[in-house]
Order: C-alpha cells, then sequence, then structure tokens
C-alpha cells in the first residue's frame, strides 16, 4: 500500500503506479526516479523522501543514487532547454565555439537555467549523433551541422525579441 | 512453432512485399533531419501517382552514410538519394515512370558502400525495425530455432568458441571462452545482460544497431541464455537513446506476442524472459561491475574483480555480459557456420568490426569492415579523407583509447595491432583529427571528461585525473614547465597501475599516446625551466629523529 501524498497532486497517483508495476522493489530505484523526472521536470527533496517511504528505502540511498546519475536534475529546468553535445566528434567540429557563443549571448555557464526561468544550458556527454556534429538538441529536437550563427538563429525567439 | 512454419510466415511476408520499395531511413540522425517527412511525402507521392498497388516506402533503420540524411533507397535498381526534401519525394516517385529527379544522387559504388563486409549490420536499413515480421522475412529467430531444436548448451558454446568472435565492447575477451565459464558453474539462477551503455562520445554503433535491428539483438540474447543455462536477461541502455529505447520495447513486446521470448520458446522447456533497464547518465557504469550496481538499483560505482560476474554477479548470479554488436554478431554464426566466421579477419582477431566514422572526414557515418583492413582504407578511401587538409591523426576508443598519428595509418585494424601503437579497439568509435586539432587541447578534453566521470570510489582515479587536468590546463595556458611534463608523465603510471576499474586505468591513454607521438606540441607550450636557485651555506639543516 502507498501512503498518498497529502498535496493530491495528480502526478503522485502515476508515479504511484509506476512503482506498483515494479512491485516496490528497491531494485527499480532508477526506473522510479526516471518516472519521477519525467513526471515533474525535476527531482526536489520532498519527492525523494516520498519515493524513499514507498519503496522503503532510507533517504541517503536515494538521494545518494540520484546524485550519482548526470540526467537526475534537483532545480527547475527553464521553458526552453538547450543541451549541447560535448562529445569528441563536436568538440573537434567547434562544440566548444556554439557553448562559448551562448554562455555570452544568455550570461549564463553552461549547466544553468537563466535566473527569469526562460533557458537552461545544458552539456551532453554524447548524443550519439556523431555523422551531423556539431549537434545541439534544442527543446528535445536534434539540429545537427551547426556553427555560431545557425545556432543562434535557431534560439532566436527564446528570449521574446532575440536580444538581452 | 517449427521451422517450417516459422519459413512459411518469412515466405509469407515476402510474397506480400510490393516489388518496388522506397526505404527511408528513420535512424535517429536522419530524423534529426526530418527523415519522418521525408517518408510521409512519399508516401503521399506514390499514392497521388497511383502507384501503392506496386510500389511501397517502408521506414527502415540505418543506411550508414549519415552525413547525407535524410537518405532514401528505392529497390529494386538500389538507386541512393541523400539531403532528401520532402518536396522533391514526388521527382522521386516520377523516377519509376521514366521521370528525372532533382534529389542528389549518391554514388553506391563509392568504396564507403562498395568496401563494406555486412554481417552486424546486414538488416540495418533494410528491414522495418518495428515490425517482428520483417525480421522474420529475412531469416529472423530461425537460429534460436535450430539451436533450440539441434543443438546441446555444449554445442552452441562450442560453436562461439571455433568462430573466434571476441567482445566488441573493448577489450576483446573471446565470447566463447566466456560463455563456457558461465555455462560450467553449477548455480540455477543466471543471468544475460546486454551492454548498451555505449558512453564512449563518438560512438554511435549500438545505438544504431538497437535502432535498425533489435531483434538480432534479443535473438543472440535468448541463443546465449540457452547456452549459458539462463532465464532473465537485461538490456542495460543509455537514457540519451530514447529512440532505442523505444523500439527495443516495440521489438520485446512483438517478440512475447509471436511466443519466440517468454515462457516455453518455440514449445521447447526453455524460458526467457528479458527486460529493459535505463541508465541514468553514468559513463562508468560501462564498467561491468558498475553495471550490474546500477541494475540492481544502486551507485553505479565498480567493484573489485575477482570474483568476476561469471561467477558472482547481478544478485550474486553468474552473469553473462555481452556488448551489442558481440551479441549482434551469435544469430548470424549460427546459421552459416563457426568456420564461415573464422574465415573472416584475421589470424587473431576474427569477423568484422563496426566503426562510427566522425571528426573532419568528408564521408560520416557507419562502417562495417573485415578486421585486418589498414585504417588508411577507413578513414582516406571509404572516409573520403578530411575535406579541410591532411589528416594528423585517428582517435580510437574513446576516453580509454589514444590517438593514433597519420604516419601509422598502415597498421591493420585489429586487438593486437591497436594495442600496441598505445590505444585500444574500443567499442568503434574513430575519429579523424586533421592540422586543425591541437592534441595537447584533446588531452585535455578527454581527461576532463574522465575526471568528471570518475565515480569518486578509488583515490588514484579520483585525484589523480583532478591533478592530471590541472597540470594539462597549466600546459595549453602556457604557464607549464618540462617539471610539470615529467610530474603529468609520473602522474600517468601512477593512475593506470593503482586504479580500481578500467575507466582509471585507461584514463592516462589519451595523455601517453599524445605525448608519444605530438610530443613537440607539448614542448612548444613549455616556458623554459627556471634558472636554478643560487647555492646557499645558509641552509637550516633538519633535525633527524634518530631511534
Amino acid at each position: 500500500m502507498t501512503d498518498a501524498h497529502p498535496s493530491g497532486d495528480k502526478r503522485f497517483k502515476l508515479l504511484d503506479a509506476s512503482m506498483k508495476r515494479y512491485q516496490f522493489q528497491p531494485d527499480a530505484l532508477i526506473e522510479v526516479l526516471h518516472k519521477a523526472q519525467d513526471l515533474f521536470g525535476h527531482l526536489d527533496h520532498d519527492l525523494l523522501l516520498y519515493i524513499a517511504r514507498n519503496l522503503k528505502l532510507p533517504p541517503s540511498r536515494v538521494y545518494g543514487v540520484a546524485t550519482f546519475y548526470h540526467l537526475f536534475s534537483f532545480t527547475p529546468k527553464g521553458e526552453h532547454t538547450c543541451l549541447l553535445c560535448l562529445g569528441t566528434a563536436c568538440y573537434v567540429k567547434g562544440a566548444a565555439k556554439l557553448q562559448a557563443t551562448l554562455e555570452k549571448q544568455w550570461d549564463l555557464k553552461l549547466g544553468d537555467t537563466r535566473s527569469d526561468g526562460k533557458m537552461s544550458l545544458l552539456g551532453a556527454r554524447c548524443v550519439g549523433a556523431c555523422g551531423l556534429a556539431p549537434v545541439a538538441v534544442l527543446d528535445g529536437k536534434v539540429s545537427g551541422n551547426l556553427n555560431p550563427e545557425a545556432l543562434l538563429q535557431l534560439v532566436k525567439g527564446w528570449d521574446g525579441d532575440g536580444t538581452r | 512453432m517449427e521451422l517450417a512454419e516459422l519459413k512459411e510466415l518469412a515466405d509469407k511476408e515476402k510474397a506480400e512485399q510490393k516489388p518496388i520499395r522506397i526505404r527511408c531511413c528513420t535512424a535517429a540522425g536522419c530524423l534529426s533531419s526530418n527523415s519522418q517527412a521525408v517518408q510521409q511525402a512519399l508516401t503521399d507521392a506514390v499514392t497521388t501517382a497511383g502507384l501503392a498497388d506496386r510500389v511501397e516506402v517502408l521506414p527502415v533503420g540505418c543506411m550508414r552514410l549519415c552525413c547525407e540524411g535524410p537518405l532514401v533507397q528505392v529497390d529494386p535498381d538500389g538507386a541512393m538519394y541523400g539531403k532528401v526534401d520532402p518536396g522533391q519525394a514526388a521527382s522521386i516517385v516520377g523516377t519509376l515512370q521514366g521521370g528525372q529527379t532533382e534529389a542528389r544522387v549518391i554514388d553506391t559504388n563509392m568504396p564507403f558502400f562498395r568496401d563494406q563486409v555486412s554481417i552486424v549490420l546486414e538488416n540495418s536499413g533494410r528491414i522495418n525495425p518495428e515490425r517482428i515480421e520483417d525480421y522474420l522475412s529475412v531469416g529472423g529467430y530461425q537460429a534460436l530455432l535450430h539451436v533450440l531444436r539441434e543443438m546441446t548448451p555444449n554445442q552452441v558454446v562450442e560453436t562461439m568458441t571455433r568462430s573466434g568472435l571476441r567482445g566488441r565492447g573493448g577489450a576483446g575477451y573471446p565470447t566463447g571462452v566466456k560463455w563456457g565459464l558461465i555455462a560450467k558453474q553449477p548455480a540455477t539462477q543466471k543471468f544475460v545482460i546486454c551492454n548498451a551503455d555505449e558512453g564512449d562520445p563518438g560512438a554511435f554503433m549500438d545505438r544504431s544497431v538497437l535502432e535498425s535491428d533489435p531483434h538480432r539483438v534479443l535473438e543472440g540474447m535468448a541463443i546465449a541464455a540457452y547456452a549459458i543455462g539462463a532465464s532473465q536477461g537485461f538490456v542495460y541502455v543509455r537514457g540519451e537513446y530514447p529512440l532505442a529505447i523505444h523500439r527495443l520495447e516495440i521489438a520485446l513486446r512483438q517478440a512475447r506476442k509471436m511466443g519466440v521470448l517468454g515462457t516455453q520458446i518455440f514449445e521447447s522447456p526453455f524460458n526467457f524472459r528479458i527486460d529493459i533497464r535505463i541508465g541514468a547518465g553514468a559513463f562508468v557504469c560501462g564498467e561491468e561491475t558498475a553495471l550490474i550496481g546500477s541494475i540492481e538499483g544502486k551507485r553505479g560505482t565498480p567493484r573489485p574483480r575477482p570474483p568476476y560476474p561469471t561467477e558472482s554477479g547481478l544478485w550474486q548470479a553468474p552473469t553473462l555480459i555481452n556488448n551489442v554488436e558481440t551479441l549482434a554478431n551469435v544469430a548470424p554464426i549460427i546459421t552459416r557456420g563457426a568456420e564461415w566466421y573464422a574465415s573472416i579477419g584475421t589470424a587473431k582477431s576474427k569477423g568484422t568490426k563496426v566503426f562510427a566514422l566522425a571528426g573532419k572526414v568528408r564521408n560520416t557515418g557507419l562502417v562495417e569492415v573485415p578486421m585486418g583492413i589498414t585504417l588508411r582504407k577507413i578513414v582516406e578511401e571509404m572516409g573520403g579523407g578530411s575535406p579541410g587538409g591532411s589528416i594528423k591523426a585517428v582517435q580510437t576508443g574513446g576516453p580509454s583509447g589514444g590517438c593514433i598519428p597519420a604516419s601509422a595509418l598502415d597498421t591493420p585494424v585489429d586487438y593486437e595491432s591497436l594495442t600496441a601503437l598505445g590505444s585500444i579497439m574500443g567499442s568503434g568509435g574513430m575519429i579523424v583529427m586533421d592540422d586543425a586539432t591541437k592534441m595537447v587541447d584533446v588531452a585535455k578534453f578527454f581527461m576532463e571528461f574522465c575526471m568528471d566521470e570518475s565515480c569518486g570510489k578509488c583515490v588514484p582515479c579520483r585525484a589523480g585525473t583532478v591533478q592530471m587536468y590541472r597540470l594539462l590546463a597549466r600546459i595549453v595556458e602556457g604557464e607549464a614547465t618540462a617539471a610539470d611534463v615529467a610530474q603529468l608523465e609520473a602522474l600517468c603510471d601512477l593512475v593506470r597501475n593503482t586504479s580500481l576499474c578500467g575507466l582509471g586505468q585507461s584514463a592516462p591513454n589519451p595523455v601517453l599516446s599524445t605525448l608519444r607521438y605530438f610530443r613537440e606540441e607539448y614542448n612548444a607550450l613549455l616556458q623554459p625551466a627556471p634558472p636554478a636557485p643560487p647555492p646557499s651555506n645558509q641552509r637550516i639543516p633538519l633535525p633527524v629523529a634518530r631511534g
């Protein structure tokens, strides 16, 4: 039996269903964390505690696992996300220039979300689209063969008018 | 189900195929270049042209030449088009009625295609990966049926050993030997794990295989499970590969429905269930003991071996861990025989290897080549050389590998030769670098990667990678002296010999190989050594404890 979350948020129901499918096995922790992040966008402390209680795991174990893996995030993401591929092929083809361009344009560092919550700039080890290097994933859509100008053109509008 | 029935299903599927088939690549690379719209436009164009009774458009997996995506190929004459725009669909369909098309024609006789030997990728780009019927039509699951009906587990292991297949994940351990070790274990519970945690940046072979021909991998896992006596398998796949996960899920569902996975497969006593486990972005989870930890829902930290997973792996049961490409080789070896497979390749490295060609090279994409082919042939002939000038180095093996200089390009590709050059075969990423690439920067790039990805369990890797990164950063900034390089080399030696797992042990490889072949680039960045301090006779002697 799960203890329903007091907030009454419907997303917890979906999370409960997912945990039930894994019969609340502690082994399923990573799958459950994936599901939770899908539903909520990020993992906050309350959510991690909720998972710990339901899988009957110490909170330290849940927190330890969640923080070990790069794909889990603990802060809300921006409205838009730009995921830059920083793999070797993209690196050789100038991914660093793309990174520098966006960091300057948006005035934030790789891995951060801008304070107004408009956009997040993230890095990936390799998205596996090396034939199209350098690659960025803009709001889930892969764009390849980029240069700084082309990239700026693609994210124009994320800011409202394309400038800060 | 008997072989005859399976063949009947295959024949029925073939008979239903229309004489002209337009294949459109829908692997991740081409999808991101809008191939879905191309496929839709082609389907519409076929209907508009009134050809729907004899022409079909089918979504297929990777057609290899990723840089020219979206790719479209028309059967049976084999004309291939690249960078296809949805607007060109009508004219491509028009060529079937004698028309002309402005679509970019790809020469399928160029070395990139001509010199490939397809075993792992033989169905890739030919069948619809989301339909099990398509896989059956090319003889799918017949190897599994043959194994269950005609062979004992020992015979399967023996066949794999004779084939000479070695692990394609990078280390090159003989597959048959590994299977034999686990088959001998008396335990009742055993596991098969397919390692699809393709973490090396620059490698995308496993992603392509899973997206293009997922059933081939599942069939390989089932045969392995029968040989070692396992009833449960896991595919551990990277979270960064949503399409591969999606297609695996479809394939698993269809395989269960068809009865080729699950309980009493082909009405035999053999049961085998496969579950998917999704990674969460940790490079170290490619290491087998870390991967096991991750499947158990824990932090992916490696543990000392022995005991090896072959004795004590997942939940302490004997566990077989094979890479995607290794498992994709299993079914053809069973069907065509160990001798056929062993006839391809070199004395110690048999069969083919899939490489992901990327970087500063004209033709990027996947190449499957027989072992023993030279690097020069791959990058210069098949890859078409570097567009911007001459090739300076080829990087293989990702962060665990090394940079092979242009002067060594005539080396044959096999496990031993690449190791002798200070690199490794690795999982198959092959990144071409030209004169614009600075090798010290490359070494720093990989060290940053290893530093970030070190799990933190053992000190040499956790602290050593940070120190090596700092030294490399100093060198790149032009602040270092020869003493720093000496210290870097000493640290490389230490980290390589004392780290717990492969990540740390191989982290110095990119530094060592660039030092070996491109030392002058390091030297050019160094400060002159500071003048020796003047001798002083005012030193205070340190007190020495005497006992």
